[in-house]
């Protein structure tokens, strides 16, 4: 094991020391790979703090719940129980036809209500759901709807739709976005692998001959590959964090004339963790196909 | 120790670099093998570390036939061999030390140990303190002397050199003669492929003479 580790080590150094001996290349490598990643994460996160701002300014979606003009007493009450026994129920209140009436008429009715002979409101009720799944809501409206003295339930959760379309139509052109520049980025490295094999050739027959094993001699080139990618993460996220900082000032300012608090936010430890893993994935795949395309020969 | 039976080589186009070649090498001998370019020597020696394979007739090695041996486990024998080339094959980006140390990185020997051995096998060749020069550096006989050292430094059983001394003027070719002789007084097995019989005389070694694919002469 500690052999096994010993050679992994020196593999790592080896493909370090290559990255050091042509920093221009390395750079430039970098900054292709980096610039590429720094299109998918940026837009992921971009999205990402779109759907916080639509959860700060509209707050979680309500559902009002109308009764029949007739409706007694008891069941009223059994109204106000089944929302307690409702387990997608965060909260709820009930609002009386006095209050409802109350309510009108501050906001300026009270001209027209007062011309009518009696209160033509229902009892009412706001229901809070729990969760931000619109097929929950869906649900509870439908549910709410069958409730024996329930006239009419109205589920304000349109926007939220298309609000929460819109961000998964966004999500998959960043996957697919994050997919083809992923695949350009193996061809990068595959093409920079390919050259460092040619490079390396006379040391890769000599080592054969002393009796290097295939693992031996691709070791090098997976660091290699892995340690550019790696790189390139860096200057991916770099990007973004300097995208976020340009940028912030301005959002913020913007969401304060919408009435919001909003502070732009960068890549946090999980979005960090994985664009660098994603990166020297990459790195390690392309250098593993150029590896099998262009060692297989040589090493048989 | 090394067993060629009715080994033949057979390349495409039908050209037959050896037709049914057996000998046996014991453990301890200093064997010369000579015949003219193309009489199959290269050939013959490439197939005990496997770098070719005969088309029929099996190589042992130590009793084991490794003619068929699967392509995982080459390196491995390779590793108990010492091999010299014609062309040094260094690897000129890097310095005398860290060419001889290339077989111990190989086998994963600890930095300290290696080290030493690395300073052991120069000084063996007649190159200590040289350690830090570039191969670029060194004339054409210092360079196959460091190949000797790459080759010897893990302590193999058997050398086995193709045509070593094929570029050199004759003073360096009879010290590069002397240190296989010296090799093979401590009990390594040393094959060395020659057109120049005439270096190696003096050490009275058994020799094989191949001519066009043929053993013609064998002094043991």
């Amino acid at each position: 094991m500690m052999n096994w580790l010993g050679l992994h080590g020196r593999a790592a150094l080896q493909a370090m020391r290559r990255l050091l001996r042509q920093p221009l290349g390395t750079v430039l490598s970098a900054l292709v790979v980096g610039i590429a990643l720094s299109l998918p994460a940026g837009g992921y996160l971009l999205l990402d703090n779109v759907a916080t701002l639509a959860r700060g300014v509209s707050g979680t979606p309500e559902i009002s719940l109308f009764m029949i003009q007739e409706a007694a007493e008891e069941q009223v009450r059994g109204i106000e129980q089944r929302l307690r026994r409702e387990s997608g129920v965060a909260s709820f209140r009930h609002v009386p036809p006095d209050e409802a009436l109350r309510q009108l008429a501050q906001s300026g009715l009270g001209d027209v209500l007062g011309g009518l002979p009696g209160n033509p409101l229902p009892h009412a009720f706001v229901v809070t759901p729990r969760g931000d799944d619109p097929a929950v809501y869906e649900a509870l409206e439908a549910r709410f709807g069958e409730w024996d003295g329930v006239e009419h339930v109205q589920l304000d959760s349109a926007w939220v739709e298309r609000l929460h379309a819109l961000i998964g139509l966004g999500k998959s052109a960043v996957l697919l976005l994050a997919g083809l520049l992923g695949f350009a980025l193996v061809i990068v490295t595959f093409n920079t692998i390919r050259l460092q094999i040619m490079t390396q050739r006379p040391e890769i027959d000599v080592s054969r001959l002393l009796g290097a094993t295939d693992p031996f001699i691709r070791r090098p080139f997976y660091w290699f590959g892995s340690l550019q990618g790696l790189l390139g993460g860096l200057v991916a996220l770099g990007t973004v964090w300097m995208t976020v900082e340009a940028l912030g000032g301005s959002v913020e300012s913007l969401a304060t004339t919408y009435g919001a608090v909003f502070v732009l936010s960068g890549p946090g430890a999980l979005e960090t963790v994985s664009i660098l893993g994603f990166a020297a994935f990459l790195g390690w795949l392309g250098s593993a196909i150029s590896v099998r395309r262009h060692l297989a020969e040589r090493l048989r | 120790m090394i067993l060629f039976d009715e080994v033949v080589k057979r390349y495409p186009g039908d050209y037959v670099a050896l037709a049914g070649v057996s000998f046996e090498i014991r453990h301890g001998e200093l064997v010369v093998l000579s015949g003219h370019s193309g009489a199959g020597k290269s050939t013959l020696l490439k197939m005990i570390p496997v770098i070719e394979r005969p088309t029929e007739g099996a190589v042992k090695i130590n009793g084991q036939d490794v003619s068929g041996l699967r392509a995982s486990a080459i390196p491995y024998l390779r590793r108990n061999l010492g091999l010299v080339l014609q062309e040094s094959r260094l690897l000129f980006d890097r310095s005398v030390f860290d060419n001889v140390m290339l077989p111990l990185v190989i086998t994963g020997h600890p930095p300290r140990d290696a080290a030493r051995r690395v300073e052991a096998a120069l000084e063996r060749v007649g190159l200590s303190g040289r350690d830090r020069e570039m191969p670029a550096g060194l004339s054409g006989g210092e360079q196959q002397r460091v190949a000797i050292a790459r080759a010897i430094v893990n302590r193999p059983s058997i050398l086995i050199a193709d045509e070593p001394t094929a570029h050199l003027d004759t003073a360096y070719a009879s010290e590069i003669a002397a240190l296989f002789k010296s090799f093979n007084e401590a009990g390594v097995t040393v094959l060395v492929s020659t057109h120049d019989e005439s270096l190696f005389a003096r050490y009275r070694p058994r020799r094989l003479a191949l001519s066009k694919g043929i053993l013609v002469g064998d002094s043991a």
